[in-house]
């Protein structure tokens, strides 16, 4: 059996996997990281994606193996030890973007290696067109676009707080 | 998904070595073969995973040619300065395919070796006149493509990289499905070192050449030369998104978007 040696979170793991096993497999399976979650197995939905040296990627769409050597982060390694949490989850708790929950995780990772790529910062389009890769069933993106509009303001050191949600 | 052994090789010819096994199966990007192994439409005895390959990797110009390896990921060809210089409509096709999430893993070798009929890139290799180099040889485009999932690439051969000539113009544009964000039907439209090239994706099994076009758009470069021209529907797809006459007339809409793109 192959086994994989990797960061999680800024843990190193040595995990014996098989060839075949997700990279999703091992997160949930093998390190019992619950957070990402397996939505369609089709790489479509993005529930299951977490950065991979700083990328996001679909951890169902991804072998195990192939994540030899390198720098995983899931929902779980977001916040700081304290539990102060990312920006990013902060906005999302502020402008309750979030219905079910089943594709926050997913949503959360999939906005914050979009910030990233923005540092010019994104409109409202700009935003839904870069989720495109993460699907909300119970159709609740007007508040996540909201959230990261929210967030990319803290992230990019253009505000030090969050902007408060209207009520 | 069945179970495969696994192989990670650090030169091409280890790869080559590997893939003698006719059950071996190339590993680039990934975000084609594995979703059909979970489907379970193939059973590989192995996977040779071609991402620690330095000679797969590199985008860089070669006096009127981009070069561009075949382990490139899309995302870091729509990013590449090289790229945006060289040809801008293939940084925007390679920004503008799959999610982000497949941009970052999936490459442009992958893609081209796979030749889904709805893929972007043989329509821009195609397009341009590209030359694919393979371990073996060099293939002009124009003999790469034979349909529906299916190249000239022989058991045991593997694209390496694949050269660009530099055109003067280049465009594309594509009706995307909106649910799958598949091409529904795209045009690619190139002028320069390899004439005018108009070529259509998506519509038909594969990529091909549409010559009345091609010969319009040789003594009048505008949208209006190709606004006139009707596509036969014989030979497009036909399924529950679209009719073969459907996307016969997306391909003259996006044959004129496709020469507005390119200026």
């Amino acid at each position: 059996m192959p086994s994989v040696n990797l960061t999680v979170n800024g843990q190193p793991h040595s995990v014996e996997v098989e060839g075949r096993t997700l990279l999703v497999e091992l997160l949930r399976e093998k390190l019992s990281l619950t957070g990402t979650h397996v939505g369609c197995d089709t790489s479509q939905c993005g529930a299951c994606v977490v950065h991979v040296d700083g990328e996001s990627v679909k951890s169902c769409t991804m072998l195990a193996v192939q994540a030899e050597g390198t720098s995983v982060t899931t929902i779980e390694g977001l916040a700081a030890p304290d539990g102060t949490l990312h920006p990013m989850q902060e906005a999302f708790r502020e402008y309750h973007a979030l219905q079910c929950g089943f594709c926050t995780p997913g949503m959360v990772m999939s906005a914050i290696d979009l910030v990233k790529k923005h540092p010019e910062g994104m409109d409202e389009h700009e935003i839904r067109e870069g989720l495109e890769g993460n699907l909300c069933r119970c159709t609740g993106y007007h508040n996540i676009v909201k959230a990261i509009a929210a967030a990319q303001e803290v992230m990019h050191g253009r505000r030090t707080a969050l902007a408060p949600a209207e009520v | 998904m069945y179970d495969f052994a696994f192989h990670k090789p650090s030169t091409l010819a280890e790869a080559v070595g590997l893939l003698a096994d006719p059950d071996a199966r190339p590993l680039s990007g990934g975000q084609t073969i594995l979703p059909a192994l979970k489907h379970r439409l193939d059973r590989p005895s192995a996977l040779v995973d071609l991402s620690g390959i330095a000679e797969l990797r590199g985008i860089r110009r070669e006096g009127d040619r981009l070069v561009i390896g075949a382990m490139s990921r899309h995302a870091e060809i729509s990013r590449d300065p090289t790229v945006q210089a060289a040809i801008p409509a293939l940084a925007r096709m390679a920004g503008n395919l799959g999610d982000t999430q497949v941009r970052n893993r999936g490459t442009m070798g992958g893609s081209l070796a796979n030749n889904d009929p709805a893929a972007d890139y043989p329509a821009a290799a195609l397009g341009l006149g590209a030359t694919l180099v393979t371990n073996r040889r060099r293939i002009p485009a124009d003999e790469f493509f034979l349909g529906m999932f299916t190249t000239a690439l022989e058991p045991g051969e593997l694209l390496t990289g694949i050269e660009y000539p530099i055109p003067d113009k280049a465009g594309y544009a594509k009706m995307r499905n909106p649910a799958s964000r598949y091409v529904m039907t795209g045009v690619f439209v190139s002028r320069g070192p390899a004439g005018v090239r108009v070529v259509v994706n998506g519509a038909g099994p594969g990529v091909f050449r549409q010559a009345e076009m091609e010969a319009a758009l040789t003594g009048n470069w505008s949208p209006e030369a190709v606004a006139g021209i009707r596509q036969s529907p014989d030979a497009l797809n036909s399924d529950i998104h679209g009719s073969a006459e459907y996307r016969a007339h997306l391909v003259t809409v996006m044959a004129k978007r496709a020469v507005v793109d390119a200026g």
